[in-house]
């Protein structure tokens, strides 16, 4: 088999497994599959600009929580059904995500780090702020009358499992598809070495602004589904747990693979759920796994397995 | 009350917290400063500095004064060989690199927490301050013959809070002797200078590494003490002084100790009077948004001179 068909037949067949799974898995690791697929798909967004652009971001949760808030809002305030909800939560992170890679991108390394937890931070606050609509903290539930798609009901599980699975698919093959092409192939050099990219008459600003317009724009994408779906939208979906979570998760699967994303994702997901049957201080998981990893395992799962075992992984 | 005293009040709350925030903030700024290292798990040792604080104070008991001071040495002497250990096992481990840093004080920052909560537990706990007598403020009016002092309801401070911003005023100036005045301060700008030309020099530079980052810790800790008769110690506490001290430190100029006080005194006084007047969410997003925006457009930050 060339590497292309064996690219192609790994990714087509976890979704294959993750379709079969649908109908084999008992009611809880099905509900918590759904979720992870969400998930995966923020982890997938976050992974584009960190992963193969190699701009570490600390303020992701605020596209997340645009998303969310893009979707909800219009849900709840502007009695929107939920196909153009969707939409406009995606429309709300592309907005956020180009007014911020804008400014943002004026910086570089630590401070580039610093300016991303500080938009997230005020983007945070301002949700607080404006709790007349948006109900802060406390949040608001999505009513199920609200949550039915083209005459789909997304409250029942199997629909809710397959709308998770199409966005989680749709994110798979998108980032697939991008890094194939000569714009993706492009912010890997821009990762590898800036100056020698830009010195090949790249533009490197424009390659960057793209990376943070895609990868926010997914998330946001993240987001609105994650509200839709499980039917709440609240502030602590904006905190700086939020825009730990996604680093996490990319750092345990593999930064700049395809299907790194999802592994960490999973594994994240029950590593916390079991902790959380132990213990109060359930986040202790989460902060030794991301110092084990940046001390012995840099690469991630996704890193080892193409050094050991598939060189072709993408 | 009229706007003069309620401004006098509003400032002498934000002299307090400019002061415990300076302290906090000088800390993160060596630390950035010498080894180019951004601590996230700096308000982990804000919070243990309290935490530790509260327990000194309750395990010996007697009178106030007693465990406060005790709490005063031990609780930074003990965070600061904390945050020394944590220096020679981790991150000397990913030799300084400016993004593993970041992820692994995250890390780092989630352990101290956790522990935190599962030891010291959920609740906020309360330090009896050494002293704290209420001091009525009297104000100027212009009444019929002339100006005269009277008494308004409610203006007023205690001692232990005018103690907090001598003690923190002392501790600063320690600091810049320290630095500019001693052979270790001496050797830590050299190391800040060039760390490989000071390491051919015969400076060992992981052990100033050490040093810096356990005094960095020390500094934050010695804040929290001062502020827990005020505040109260809860596992929750660092987050907002890990924010402010950020942005202190990027407002006054990446790793430049007297901008850094100045831009705390600056934040830490508006803070307080924004918050009177306004809501403190509001004061909050402000200074975020200002710190994101100063990183943008004036990255050496509003006093420092030199380019980043």
């Amino acid at each position: 088999m060339s590497d292309a068909a064996k690219i192609l037949a790994l990714h087509f067949g976890l979704l294959a497994l993750l379709v079969a799974l649908q109908f084999l898995l008992p009611a809880y690791h099905h509900g918590n599959l759904a979720r992870i697929m969400v998930l995966a798909s923020y982890a997938i967004g976050y992974n584009l600009l960190f992963g193969y652009t190699g701009l570490l971001s600390l303020g992701h949760a605020m596209f997340f929580a645009a998303g969310m808030y893009g979707m909800g809002l219009s849900v709840r305030h502007l009695g929107f059904t939920p196909a153009p909800a969707l939409l406009a939560g995606i429309a709300t992170g592309l907005a956020l995500s180009a007014a911020f890679g804008a400014l943002a991108l004026r910086t570089a390394g630590v401070a580039f780090m610093i300016v991303t937890l500080m938009f997230a931070q005020a983007g945070y606050l301002i949700i607080l702020y404006f709790g007349e609509y948006t109900r802060g903290d406390e949040g608001f539930v999505i009513q199920q009358s609200q949550r039915v798609l083209w005459g789909i009901d997304l409250t029942q599980p199997t629909a809710r499992y397959f709308a998770a699975f199409t966005l989680f698919a749709a994110c798979l093959l998108l980032s697939l598809q991008v890094i194939r092409r000569p714009f993706g192939k492009t912010l890997i050099a821009i990762r590898e070495n800036e100056d020698r990219a830009r010195m090949l008459g790249y533009d490197v600003f424009a390659h960057k602004l793209g990376a943070v317009i895609l990868s926010g724009t997914v998330s946001a994408a993240a987001g609105a589904f994650y509200g839709l779906l499980f039917g709440y939208a609240g502030a602590s979906f904006a905190t700086v747990q939020y825009s730990i979570l996604p680093l996490l998760w990319v750092l345990l699967g593999g930064a700049g693979t395809i299907i790194g994303p999802f592994i960490g994702a999973l594994f994240t997901f029950y590593l916390i759920d079991i902790a959380s049957g132990l213990t109060d201080a359930y986040m202790a998981v989460v902060g030794v796994v991301l110092l084990m990893l940046t001390l012995f395992a840099s690469q991630g799962i996704g890193g080892e397995l193409r050094a050991r075992v598939w060189s072709w992984l993408p | 009350m009229e706007i003069g005293p309620y401004l006098m009040l509003a400032s002498l709350e934000g002299a307090v917290t400019a002061a415990v925030l300076a302290l906090t903030a000088v800390g993160l700024s060596l630390v950035f400063g010498v080894m180019r290292v951004v601590n996230v798990a700096h308000g982990e040792f804000f919070m243990l500095g309290a935490v530790l604080a509260w327990w000194v104070a309750t395990s010996l008991g007697g009178h106030p004064a007693i465990g406060f001071a005790a709490a005063l040495i031990v609780a930074p002497v003990l965070v600061g060989l904390i945050a020394a250990a944590a220096d020679m096992t981790i991150l000397k481990r990913l030799e300084y690199d400016p993004e593993r840093t970041i992820v692994a004080t995250i890390g780092l920052l989630y352990i101290i927490q956790q522990i935190t909560l599962m030891t010291y537990g959920p609740d906020a706990r309360p330090v009896e301050p050494p002293f704290n007598t209420r001091l009525a403020l009297p104000w100027v009016e212009w009444g019929e013959s002339g100006p005269a002092l009277y008494w308004p309801w409610g203006l007023g401070t205690t001692t232990y809070k005018l103690a907090v911003i001598g003690a923190a005023g002392v501790v600063l100036v320690g600091v810049w002797g320290l630095m500019t005045r001693t052979r270790i301060g001496l050797v830590m700008r050299a190391t800040q200078l060039d760390r490989e030309m000071a390491q051919a020099f015969g400076i060992p530079v992981e052990r100033v590494y050490a040093l810096v980052f356990g005094l960095g810790a020390a500094l934050a800790a010695l804040g929290a003490v001062l502020v827990v008769p005020i505040q109260q110690a809860h596992y929750l506490m660092g987050h907002d002084p890990l924010l402010l001290s950020f942005i202190v430190v990027i407002v006054g100029g990446l790793g430049s100790l007297p901008g850094t006080v100045v831009a705390a005194v600056l934040i830490g006084m508006s803070d307080g009077i924004i918050s009177v007047f306004f809501t403190p969410t509001l004061a909050k997003i402000l200074a975020t948004l200002l710190v994101a925006l100063v990183l943008v457009f004036r990255p050496q930050g509003l006093f420092g001179a030199r380019p980043a």
